[in-house]
């Protein structure tokens, strides 16, 4: 243990004479690891608390097609659906888009049915100040909508279609900051208004969701739906969790993409390291073995220099990336994640950590690294130190 | 040995400021469960099927309910309208078949 002590002091003297390249080197290290360590840590956070906030979903929501295209779904159906054994609650949606022309944004329109016993518990709500909407005339938003038409509790709040299709409501209800990863761009009014503004067919709705009381008997369900009308399209609550999976899996990548050459860069900076020492430090350790050093302590030397650098830099890099999103809120990624979304919810991801992809950050970085170090002085090491020094 | 400890002293830092934010991400997801179990109530109770990072297009608001099978439509690697658009894979029914 004092030999290692003694080779790190001296691998640290070594590492401080070379003081511009190491600390140099140990800069891009840790910038990398950071930039790295932000993407995994923020499509994670994102991926998990959307995968546990989907997990309440409906099992099933059926959409009608028509043409090959979604259409409004003939409420009659309903009456079919409930005669097949293993549903459960089946609910009418009510919901579609608004281009908002004064902002720029499109908002989602969603209906509750205050006359319906199946809606009243949504006026449980509790991320919400103020209160769903219970009468024709109301409505509550989300707070990003609130924000970007400067409106509040009380004001006013109108759209328009055209000449017939206007609706103006009273705010009564404005959804919680912290509930805007599902919220941001609702606009929540009641059944009566939303057919109205949207001219919708009395008897039809946007789609149905079916709850099925054995989860195990979904796929079941789902089959029996599509044999009863074939030109319906069930959609299950694993299709929407595993659409998550693999945007956020995409998103990721594509990320990682924008940062190929850097990572490329990184590769061919220890490639470079791996394949070949430079004069002085082959003469360096030509006059280590001349002066009684063992292959074995000078390849220890190199062992510990790549684990001093790589280590401090890897453990920087990961607090840097922690900070950076989820205290700064991922400045720098906010960006590339927003795209041209004029409504985006405030970045605000919960710290879930995946330890899994630090330990396999840690093996594609510091391990080679390490072993890039290794590799040539090895090398050197087993040569005749007088030819080394020449 | 006064850089080696110095060294030490340095990576025994950061290693526990590491660990305290672990611990710290672990304590705010657990002190955080209440408000996701109010928004997974929300999320039930209102029937909302998508989050609200994309609003730029139906099928980047609305993944899980876009249909990737009509032709000539807005759905995934069709040309790109909006960058978010790329946020979305190849459909499964064009890639798997």
């Amino acid at each position: 243990m004092r030999g290692h002590g003694r080779i790190i002091e001296y691998a640290l003297s070594s590492l401080s004479r070379r003081k511009l390249k190491n600390l140099s080197v140990a800069a891009i290290f840790s910038i990398l690891i950071a930039v790295l360590s932000s993407i995994l840590f923020l499509m994670h956070a994102y991926k998990t608390e959307t995968l546990k906030l989907l997990d309440s979903s409906p099992e099933i929501i059926l959409q009608n097609m028509s043409a090959g295209r979604h259409e409004l779904i003939p409420l009659e159906y309903i009456s079919t659906l409930s005669g097949i054994a293993g549903v459960g609650k089946i609910v009418p949606r009510y919901w579609g888009y608004y281009y908002d022309s004064l902002t720029s944004a499109n908002y989602t329109l969603m209906a509750v049915d205050a006359d319906d016993a199946s809606d009243k518990n949504k006026q449980d709500v509790k991320l919400i100040n103020g209160r769903i909407p219970q009468t024709v005339g109301e409505c509550a938003i989300g707070s990003g909508v609130a924000a970007i038409r400067q409106i509040g509790l009380n004001d006013d709040f109108f759209m328009t279609l055209g000449t017939e299709q206007n609706v103006n409501l009273k705010i009564v209800g404005i959804f919680t900051s912290n509930s805007a990863i599902v919220t941001n761009d609702l606009v929540v009014l009641t059944k009566n208004d939303l057919v109205k503004f949207f001219n919708m067919p009395v008897d039809k709705a946007t789609d149905i969701t079916i709850e099925v009381n054995n989860p195990s008997e979904v796929t079941t369900v789902a089959r029996k739906i599509r044999r009863a009308y074939p030109d319906s399209r069930p959609i299950l609550k694993i299709e929407l969790t595993r659409t998550y999976d693999n945007i956020f899996n995409w998103r990721g990548g594509i990320v990682l993409t924008m940062f190929f050459g850097a990572i490329a860069a990184f590769m061919i900076f220890v490639w470079d390291k791996a394949t070949g020492i430079n004069a002085r430090e082959r003469q360096e350790i030509g006059i280590l073995k001349a002066i009684g050093w063992e292959t074995s302590d000078v390849l220890q030397l190199k062992f510990w220099e790549g684990t001093i650098v790589s280590l401090s830099s890897f453990l920087t890099g990961l607090i840097l990336a922690y900070a950076h999103v989820f205290y700064f809120n991922a400045q720098f990624l906010a960006p590339v994640l927003k795209g041209w979304s004029v409504l985006f919810p405030k970045f605000q991801p919960m710290p879930y950590i995946d330890l899994y992809q630090i330990f396999v950050l840690f093996f594609l970085t510091v391990v080679p690294y390490v072993a890039a170090s290794i590799v040539p002085s090895w090398k050197a090491a087993t040569s005749d130190p007088d030819a080394v020094m020449r | 040995m006064l850089k080696t400890k110095l060294f030490a002293a340095f990576i025994v830092i950061e290693a526990a400021a590491l660990a305290a934010l672990y611990v710290s991400s672990v304590s705010t997801v657990h002190l955080k469960e209440p408000e996701m179990a109010l928004k997974g109530s929300l999320v039930r109770v209102m029937k909302l099927t998508d989050v609200a990072f994309w609003t730029e297009a139906r099928y980047t608001r609305h993944p899980s309910q876009a249909d990737f099978f009509t032709a000539f439509q807005d759905f995934p690697m069709s040309v790109d309208h909006f960058p978010a658009g790329s946020i979305v894979p190849p459909s499964q029914i064009h890639g798997a078949q």
